[in-house]
């Protein structure tokens, strides 16, 4: 592995599109009206660039998120929370038994800074990576313009409770209009009524019309911290555009409507099960697999995380179950 | 054009998924359902039907009024169905939850600290349950809440009843 030590992002001049080419340690970058090809000493691979898109803009704006964020079967990311893989064919067990995978290990601000260039450039301005495919415009074509905005979004993350004092704060129609598909969802607010002196700790807020004006997909944020136990509920519509490998357990809570999840090993890519669920369902996913949901109907989610940062070791090492109960 | 209708359980209408398998246990993704474990449970039973080393999400049917209790860390409820009344008092120095002591515990007495305040919370409603308060629930009709917190002495598990197996 080649581990860059500078920040530098080595791009080149615009191609005939209109786009940057990008060079990582030995991958190579490039984008065309539709497609985005990868090429590595051992192999290549071309993706649809909306969907290459959707998949990088996740990866930056999660700072490479928990464990594995693969952008489809061949390509993604591996965080070691200050070291970033960027692999191809790692974890796809055709590529690994023709000897075509390749990891480079990156400094995390290095692959970050190549990432955010690549995402800026090729992100044109009819196109919201972060919105479903019915609430933005086409990723495709020659290079049209910039949507900065879209993709630099600040990440929501709050650090007790959303409507707290100093923390995250309720969205409104000025800022967050009420999706279309969560036009039904009451707004009403809890009764909250503090003594005088107690007004910082007496709080409550209404979690699901705070959802029903997410204005993106697929993006779970802080919504309340109790020490390492973060909640980080998520609007999900079409399909998410990552494949998540775990490098923890983590646990979904179906708040509303239905997501089907996909579930194959982490590391091979073997189907294991295809999980259902439904308001109120309530299930784990293990630390040896990865997941893609997919969402008929904009639905909430309850994505729950242990932030702990041994836990990803204890996992690697055996010390701790893939699984998180017995019984 | 579509229209779109948003569908939350509640006690009265749920309906499970499920995992389907294909080459794996089912035990392994401890998949339950809120509404079912608190269709079958007693008020105010706190029933793990999560748990991710010692935190815990614990499904609790609120009805009538819940006993007394008290935290030394921020714990978190969100109503799933129904409504529910939250009253919070500051605890006395003496009402302190021993030192380590995880998740939350009973009371077992009227507060002595002063009252914080009152919060009434509806389907999607979370409330602040703030360290170092005690805190009553009161339903005056069979609720649902979701609460974020950590194992303590008084979580119940019981996955061999609650989780698909099979």
């Amino acid at each position: 592995m080649t581990l860059l030590m500078d920040t530098n992002v080595i791009a080149s001049e615009p191609n005939a599109h209109g786009y940057a080419e990008f060079t990582l340690g030995e991958f190579h970058f490039r984008r065309d009206e539709y497609f985005v090809y990868v090429k590595w000493p051992t192999g290549s691979h071309v993706m649809s660039a909306d969907a290459f898109l959707r998949a990088m803009q996740r990866d930056v704006a999660w700072n490479f998120f928990y464990g594995i964020v693969n952008f489809d079967g061949v390509v993604g990311t591996v965080n070691h929370y200050g070291t970033v893989d960027l692999f191809a064919g790692r974890y796809n067990d055709a590529y690994r038994k023709a000897e075509m995978d390749h990891v480079e290990n990156f400094q995390s601000e290095n692959i970050k800074a190549t990432f955010e260039r690549m995402l800026a450039d090729w992100t044109n301005a009819s196109f919201d990576p972060f919105a479903s495919p019915e609430e933005t415009g086409s990723a495709f074509g020659d290079k049209n313009g910039s949507n900065l905005a879209a993709v630099t979004r600040r990440r929501v993350a709050s650090r007790r409770m959303v409507s707290c004092d100093d923390d995250e704060q309720l969205r409104t129609d000025a800022t967050h209009p009420i999706n279309r598909m969560f036009a039904d969802v009451a707004q009403d607010s809890p009764l909250v009524e503090p003594e005088p002196g107690f007004e910082s700790d007496v709080k409550a807020y209404n979690l699901f019309a705070y959802l029903s004006r997410s204005d993106v997909t697929w993006n779970p944020s802080v919504v309340s911290v109790c020490k390492d136990s973060l909640y980080c509920p998520t609007t999900e519509e079409y399909i998410l555009p990552i494949i998540h490998g775990n490098d923890r357990v983590e646990w979904f809570v179906q708040l509303s409507d239905e997501i089907i999840w996909a579930v194959e090993d982490r590391d091979t890519g073997a189907a294991r099960t295809r999980v259902v669920m439904k308001p109120g369902d309530v299930a784990s996913m293990p630390a040896n697999i990865r997941h893609q949901g997919y969402a008929p109907k904009r639905a909430m989610l309850l994505v729950w995380e242990n932030a702990d940062g041994a836990l990803p070791e204890l996992y690697a090492t055996g010390k701790l179950p893939s699984h998180p109960v017995d019984f | 054009m579509t229209t779109y209708v948003t569908r939350f359980g509640s006690l009265n209408q749920y309906e499970k998924g499920g995992v389907e398998i294909i080459d794996d246990d089912p035990k392994r993704y401890t998949f339950s359902n809120i509404f079912d474990v608190a269709a079958h449970s007693r008020p105010y039973e706190k029933v793990a039907v999560g748990k991710n080393r010692q935190y815990v999400l614990e499904a609790i049917r609120a009805e009538g009024d819940s006993d007394w209790r008290r935290t030394a860390h921020d714990e978190f409820a969100l109503v799933m169905d129904g409504e529910v009344e939250v009253v919070l008092h500051r605890l006395s120095p003496d009402e302190e939850p021993p030192e380590g002591t995880q998740g939350s515990i009973q009371l077992g007495h009227e507060p002595a600290g002063p009252r914080m305040g009152r919060v009434v919370a509806r389907r999607g409603h979370m409330t602040l349950l703030p360290a170092h308060a005690a805190y009553r629930f009161r339903a005056e009709k069979p609720a649902v809440v979701l609460l974020q917190t950590i194992e303590g002495a008084d979580t119940l598990y019981r996955w061999g009843e609650i989780c698909q197996t099979h």
